[in-house]
């Protein structure tokens, strides 16, 4: 203990308290997994058979549910982007962020224990998720080697988003508007993306866009791993992604944050 | 009681140290030059009026923003460049709760003990003695969603003594209160003072400031209009005054004959005479009424800060357009 610096303490107690969040506060993180619970169940045993069929060639004839799974994880990850938006908006708004910011504490300690809390809840969440995946007739090829893989992805992924989301709900006025501001990550880019269908199948105009955007090399790389295919250029596309998300997400939050409230 | 403070100790090292600060929110200018100069020991009180500055004063001072433009110290440290050690010193209770609603009161007391880097056994041993101190022993294994308003401000009043600052900001510590937890935090306030604390409070009581306060300085659109002590503020305008009031109207019409300079009341049968203060003044009223005058009571006004604040801003303390 005596060996952490003083910036790695602060963090590690403001880790603790997010921890203890979830834990008094369950509603958010049950939500986050039961989003794509309901959106696995409903893609799976409604929409996926006739999906499945439309697929035909695009899904190298695997069952559809092994070709969802991986967008499923992905919408998972994305799913626990309201959470921190809302917690960081309460603590801005709330004048506890005020508090800390008169004491001689680590600055960047108040957002760090947000964003590992983001990552470790997340890797909770996709863990649940894999289960009831597992359990409803998934079948992954991955060695251990690619599960390992793809709880990185997961975990880098989650941090991307931990700072934007943070970011985002630095911004917020209101913790309703924190969540609402994370709508599009959480729903609208997921499903333009390669998580359901495959980019290829899309309409010309979506086609661009979603093979474009971020979550369709994270769900790519994913959807590979777990099948125990090769990647190829998808987890260097994922991984750059991931960086460049949270290195916007962090300078956003840290010029937010320098900013103050008003 | 206010006052003794400034009386008791002459040669002391100025708490907080301000001058020419300014603070303008793109065309609307917040802080218009501000000066301040605050003992220690002392306990100081900005008044005024909802948007006068008083909070962005709080959040210059307490490192939270950066003023346009002025210079400012705070315990020998300054703002700019040594805001590190301001935090070191200081303790800041903002206008809102600023408590953690999913924590306990004991674990609100910790998280701040951790976060100031005390030992287990210190923070423990703090926060035991806090809790005691602020009457919350019964709420510390509660979350403060369920305390009453006075509460809340006594869980945040113990997480900013955590760190046993020795200048606290007191961001409008009773708005929002019900009289008594204004009053139990009133005595928490002079116990502080009593242990040495220097204290900067706002308020929009004048009653509060007149309560608490060693000095005040009157905060109005961004600019110091009066500082002095309560007694001083007082002096400097007019408003004393003898108000009798009589049983029956040909009563008030005798009295208004002996004494022209009265203001007469016909509903209420009164009679309002400027009185320079003290007993000969009182004493001449008196022997001008005569001893047959049906006076059913007589109370002696000074002027109160009411006054004082209409006096020097020329305006009631309106809310201006947010």
């Amino acid at each position: 203990m005596t060996t952490l610096t003083i910036p790695a303490r602060d963090s590690a107690t403001m880790l603790g308290r997010e921890f203890k969040h979830t834990i008094r506060f369950p509603l958010l993180l049950v939500g986050s997994i039961l989003v794509p619970v309901v959106l696995l169940l409903l893609f799976v045993y409604i929409l996926g058979g006739p999906i499945g069929h439309g697929l035909g060639d695009a899904a190298r004839g695997a069952p559809y549910i092994d070709f969802l799974v991986p967008g499923i994880l992905v919408i998972t990850v994305a799913a626990g982007s309201g959470t921190t938006a809302i917690n960081v908006c309460t603590d801005m708004t709330g004048g506890i962020f005020d508090r800390f910011r008169t004491m001689a504490v680590s600055r960047g300690a108040l957002l760090t224990g947000h964003v590992g809390g983001y990552v470790l809840r997340t890797l909770v969440t996709t863990t649940v998720v894999t289960g009831v995946a597992l359990l409803v007739g998934f079948r992954a090829q991955a060695s251990v080697a690619d599960w390992f893989a793809a709880a990185g992805l997961v975990a880098a992924f989650s941090f991307a988003l931990a700072w934007l989301s943070a970011a985002l709900g630095l911004v917020a006025k209101s913790v309703a508007g924190a969540n609402g501001s994370t709508l599009p990550i959480q729903f609208l880019l997921p499903f333009l993306s390669s998580a359901f269908v495959p980019v290829a199948l899309m309409p010309v105009g979506i086609r661009w866009f979603a093979a474009h955007q971020p979550f369709t090399p994270v769900v790519d790389c994913l959807r590979a791993l777990l099948a125990g295919a090769p990647v190829g250029h998808t987890a260097y596309l994922a991984l750059a992604w991931c960086a460049a998300i949270a290195l916007a997400g962090y300078l956003w939050a840290g010029a937010a944050f320098g900013r103050g409230t008003r | 009681m206010g006052g003794m403070n400034a009386l008791t100790k002459h040669a002391t090292r100025a708490a907080v140290s301000a001058t020419g600060l300014r603070k303008a929110y793109g065309e609307k200018v917040v802080l218009d030059g501000v000066d301040l100069s605050i003992d220690e020991g002392e306990v100081f009180a900005l008044l005024g009026p909802n948007g006068a500055g008083k909070t962005t004063t709080i959040r210059i001072l307490s490192t939270l923003i950066a003023a346009d433009a002025g210079t400012a110290s705070v315990l020998g440290h300054a703002l700019r460049g040594e805001a590190g050690a301001v935090r070191a010193v200081i303790g800041v209770t903002g206008q809102f709760s600023a408590v953690d609603d999913l924590l306990t009161g004991e674990e609100n007391l910790l998280l701040i003990g951790r976060l100031l880097h005390l030992p287990a056994a210190e923070r423990r041993a703090r926060a035991a003695r806090l809790l005691e101190r602020f009457d919350l022993i019964e709420a510390a294994r509660q979350t403060p969603a369920i305390y009453s308003g006075g509460m809340k401000r006594r869980l945040d009043i113990a997480m900013t003594l955590m760190g046993r600052p020795r200048l606290i900001f007191l961001d409008e510590p009773t708005t929002g209160l019900d009289p008594r937890s204004r009053h139990i935090m009133w005595q928490l306030i002079r116990d502080l003072v009593a242990e040495g604390v220097t204290i900067l409070l706002t308020t929009q009581y004048l009653e509060e400031a007149d309560q608490l306060a060693d000095r005040i300085a009157v905060l109005d659109r961004g600019r110091i209009v009066a500082v002095g002590t309560p007694a001083e503020l007082k002096r400097r305008i007019p408003g004393a005054h003898i108000q009798l009031r009589f049983a029956d109207a040909a009563a008030l019409e005798a009295a208004a004959r002996a004494l022209p300079e009265g203001t007469r009341d016909d509903e209420e049968l009164a009679l309002r005479v400027p009185n320079q203060g003290g007993i000969a003044s009182l004493r001449d009223v008196l022997a001008r009424l005569g001893d047959g005058a049906a006076v059913e009571d007589l109370s002696i006004h000074t002027p109160d800060l009411d006054d004082v604040f209409f006096a020097l801003t020329g305006n009631p303390a309106e809310e201006p357009a947010k």
